[in-house]
């Protein structure tokens, strides 16, 4: 009877001990994983700073081995010869234009459309929301050709029509607002049409203003897509005074070996300047339009 | 509605609900005519495209049948190369992609929320900055004499303990591809992050709860709870990753060229130098054809497969 009690504690302190010691491990590896995800978050933010710091180096710091982590010598004259020598204030201002009339369209035709797809019913609704999804999600390199002899046919190359127009349409902007606009009670729509408002009122006053957070969320994704839409800009322009911010100073690599690198991180880092401006004023946004584009997804 | 409930139902003919619904199509028509002419009609036009051999002049263009397609998969060795190599592009990316977002979520999610915001905008800052930037920055890395790259491996002893002599990451075969896959996962990881993080946020707290009570421990609470609540998002991931992934161009164009020796070659880059630097317009438009093939069958195995239970 005593020795059983006795085998039995010294089996639990046993147990216990393990217990203990698997619980330490869990935390070490824990502590671990954390780290590496610290560890990541600098990895990830890397090439950024490396592009930033390496807009202030001279060519033979930039191609120096052991790389300079820190500018030693620093210097404006990449900035000058970008600024000063290139129409890069030409590409910036073309580049805030097609993103602005890509975010400005695209708000306006997809709260329009998103507000009937989410409140309204209608024939053939199911089917035109569904071509918009299915377009959303396909790859559209089937259709930059056809697009792209269009514009030939038009005229359009080397203006901003060829920047903006085709992108009036934004599925995705129609898909968030509908997502959004679907949470709005219809109580609240029904009691302004008894007040007396028109269709387009019950649209401006009661609706739109509910929908702000997505209508930011969208017009923001819009700039970005505008503002990054690379393959499209590149085919599109030609003339140097088109150009727009990435397309420009992309072709300042294509000649990789004769140009300044710090040239080309200084280009690089003027295009990415406005996104980054633009993410850190409206970082909710961003959070909000991906989860709400994505929940029921 | 009422109102329109009052007439019965049976006398109400199809062109008077579309009548009666008239408010609702002039909503849709500013976004719906520019959805037709800029992306309905381009992409009807592009599966006409890709029976016709097309060049420059319209007055040229033939009707050649299947032609193209046949040529692409019998007569175009570099369309080959760049279908495997798409393919193997996709295979390195996504599962990468998808583990890394969901370890990063699952750590991070019970930190501070000044940690948990850090790691959210350090993985989406590569979103933020687009292609183009990172490109230009990663050629600079990866080179083999002056880049940070090397540099880095060099003093963690890797070089040394492999004994061999530096890798030009973008100018060799071997690893060419591989360098472009690592510039793709880092700016594909940001937008995942946000979706795990969000779905996490949703999962009820009695769960884990009742989870703990019943003695499971963390490793069980994971694979038994926490992974099979964020299938619908990692369903979602997977789709539009792959999605995504299937369309690698902007660094092959920008820092490869399709080279060294096709090691780089993808779909759209084929369609990219056939449509716009060869004017092969016909020609390109049976590649997009292919990619928009492969793309939406896989597209919808992956719902078919994983889209069962997405049901919660």
């Amino acid at each position: 009877m005593a020795d059983f009690t006795v085998s039995q504690a010294e089996a639990e302190r046993l147990q216990l001990q393990k217990a203990i010691w698997s619980a330490r491990l869990t935390r070490l590896l824990w502590w671990l994983a954390v780290l590496a995800v610290f560890v990541g978050s600098l990895l990830s933010l890397m090439p950024i700073y490396w592009m930033i710091t390496g807009s202030f180096k001279i060519q033979h710091d930039a191609i120096a081995y052991p790389p300079e982590l820190f500018p030693t010598h620093p210097t404006l004259q990449n900035w000058e010869k970008l600024l000063v020598g290139m129409p890069t204030l030409r590409w910036l201002l073309n580049s805030f234009i097609a993103a602005s009339g890509v975010a400005l369209l695209g708000v306006i035709t997809s709260t329009l459309a998103g507000y009937a797809f989410g409140k309204k019913r209608f024939p053939g609704q199911n089917l035109l929301f569904w071509l918009l999804l299915l377009t959303m999600m396909l790859p559209k390199q089937i259709s930059l050709i056809p697009l792209f002899i269009m514009m030939r046919d038009l005229k359009w190359f080397d203006t901003y029509f060829a920047l903006i127009i085709p992108y009036a349409a934004y599925p995705f902007g129609i898909f968030l607002v509908k997502q959004f606009m679907q949470g709005i009670p219809n109580d609240l729509l029904d009691a302004a049409k008894i007040d007396g408002a028109s269709e387009f009122g019950v649209f401006w006053h009661v609706v739109l203003p509910l929908t702000k957070p997505a209508v930011g969320a969208l017009a923001i994704f819009a700039f970005m897509f505008g503002w990054n839409d690379y393959i499209w800009q590149l085919v599109v322009t030609n003339k140097q005074t088109m150009l727009t911010l990435p397309v420009g100073v992309s072709k300042l690599v294509a000649g990789w070996a004769t140009i300044d690198i710090g040239v080309g991180m200084a280009g690089a880092t003027l295009a990415f300047i406005p996104m980054l401006v633009i993410f850190l004023l409206f970082q909710d946004y961003f959070v909000k339009g991906i989860t709400v584009g994505a929940v029921k997804g | 509605m009422t109102v329109l409930a009052a007439y019965p139902e049976r006398r109400r003919t199809w062109w008077q609900k579309i009548w009666d619904a008239r408010a609702a199509y002039l909503f849709i028509l500013p976004a719906y005519i520019p959805f037709i002419v800029f992306v309905l009609y381009p992409l009807i036009d592009g599966l006409r495209l890709s029976f016709y051999e097309a060049g420059v002049n319209k007055a040229k263009w033939r009707f050649i049948g299947f032609d193209n397609f046949v040529r692409l998969f019998t007569r175009d060795d570099v369309f080959i190369i760049a279908l495997k190599n798409t393919f193997l592009f996709v295979l390195i990316v996504v599962p990468v992609v998808v583990v890394i977002s969901i370890f990063l979520a699952v750590i991070v999610f019970p930190l501070p929320r000044a940690a948990q915001s850090f790691v959210r905008m350090s993985f989406y800052m590569p979103v933020v900055s687009g292609g183009v930037v990172l490109a230009m920055v990663w050629i600079w890395i990866f080179n083999r004499d002056f880049g940070l790259l090397n540099y880095l491996l060099e003093i963690a002893g890797f070089y040394k303990l492999l004994g061999i002599p530096k890798i030009g990451w973008l100018a060799q075969t071997e690893t060419a591809l591989l360098s472009l896959a690592m510039v793709v996962i880092s700016w594909s990881i940001g937008q995942p992050l946000i979706l795990f993080l969000a779905a996490l946020g949703n999962i009820s707290e009695e769960l884990y709860d009742a989870a703990k009570i019943d003695g499971a421990s963390g490793w069980q609470i994971f694979w038994k709870i926490t992974l099979p609540l964020l299938r619908p998002t990692t369903l979602f991931v997977l789709v539009t990753t792959t999605i995504n992934v299937f369309q690698v161009f902007v660094v092959v164009l920008l820092m490869t060229l399709g080279g060294p020796a096709n090691a780089t070659q993808t779909i759209v880059y084929r369609i990219y130098e056939n449509a716009f630097v060869f004017y092969k317009y016909g020609y390109g438009a049976a590649m997009g054809v292919v990619l928009l093939l492969i793309v939406g069958s896989i597209a919808y195995f992956q719902f078919k497969l994983l889209g069962q239970e997405v049901e919660y």
